[in-house]
């Protein structure tokens, strides 16, 4: 829970830098959403690696397929919109975080990697939604990449209350 | 004239004919934005339900009490019959905060 915790501090206070910021241009916008999808599918992925959870498993491949649907259809978008994603400080500061909990997460045992994961996912998404609560989806000024960004909200939404399920049920 | 008013009736009497009478009958169930679309009011056994998921998303229509589990890739519509009676609760399977409730008559 404290490697959880950790991560939760850190991604809190890369958003709350965006926050601080006159705030994020549309291709800083698609670049934070489309880096935190991507987070979330690597976190998927090093469960599916490292987990025989039938459950964790399970909602590993969730992810993975509804972040990629998002990511897919956002690359789209940006393609039709003719918007290059920019690189941001935010974006850096998420993608550096993530890796270091990556190789946290890889020396935990399977038992503790399990709990780790969900904990860290019910953490994640509550850190991803407050952030396009008040920042991202407030600054958006493309319609469509609002209106993407709203479904993501209403998406990952789901995972965080059936990671916290999942997480509190776990053995 | 006569024949077309008959005929009309026999129209009229076919399209409010129950399903317990032995016709079955389609309904459309749309998945969009996380949510299930609305429910018929009541549906009888033997009835087809065109699940229809516009999300890009892959969902499932999952009765609590497993009478059914339609898979539902994004963008895909599936057909099914409903074979079990009462108030059959339903969930994503993926997303459990997505659900409805099916009442299905004899």
């Amino acid at each position: 829970m404290k490697v959880a915790m950790g991560f939760l501090g850190a991604a809190a206070l890369a958003f709350a830098g965006t926050a601080q910021a006159a705030g994020p241009t549309d291709p800083e916008i698609a670049h934070i959403a489309y880096t935190a999808g991507n987070i979330d599918i690597a976190a998927a992925k090093q469960a599916l690696a490292k987990s025989h959870n039938a459950t964790v498993r399970a909602f590993a491949s969730e992810m993975v397929r509804d972040h990629q649907a998002v990511n897919d259809k956002a690359l789209a978008l940006l393609k039709e919109l003719k918007v290059t994603p920019q690189d941001n400080a935010t974006s850096d500061a998420l993608s550096k975080q993530a890796d270091a909990t990556l190789k946290r997460f890889a020396k935990l045992n399977e038992h503790d990697f399990d709990h780790a994961y969900l904990n860290n996912e019910v953490a994640y998404h509550g850190t991803v939604n407050s952030a396009l609560k008040t920042t991202l989806i407030p600054s958006a000024t493309n319609a469509q990449l609002k209106s993407l960004l709203e479904t993501g909200l209403t998406l990952f939404t789901e995972h965080q209350k059936h990671a916290e399920h999942l997480a509190a049920t776990l053995k | 004239m006569r024949i077309a008013v008959a005929a009309l009736i026999a129209l009229i009497l076919t399209a409010e004919a129950p399903a317990a009478g032995g016709t079955s009958r389609s309904y459309t169930i749309v998945i969009d934005k996380m949510k299930f679309g609305q429910t018929p009011p009541v549906l009888h056994r033997g009835d087809t339900i065109l699940w229809v998921n516009r999300d890009l998303f892959r969902h499932s229509a999952t009765a609590a009490n497993r009478s059914f589990d339609i898979d539902l890739p994004a963008g895909k519509s599936v057909p099914m019959v409903v074979k079990s009676t009462g108030e059959l609760a339903f969930a994503c399977k993926y997303h459990p905060g997505m659900r409805g409730v099916l009442r299905v008559r004899p």
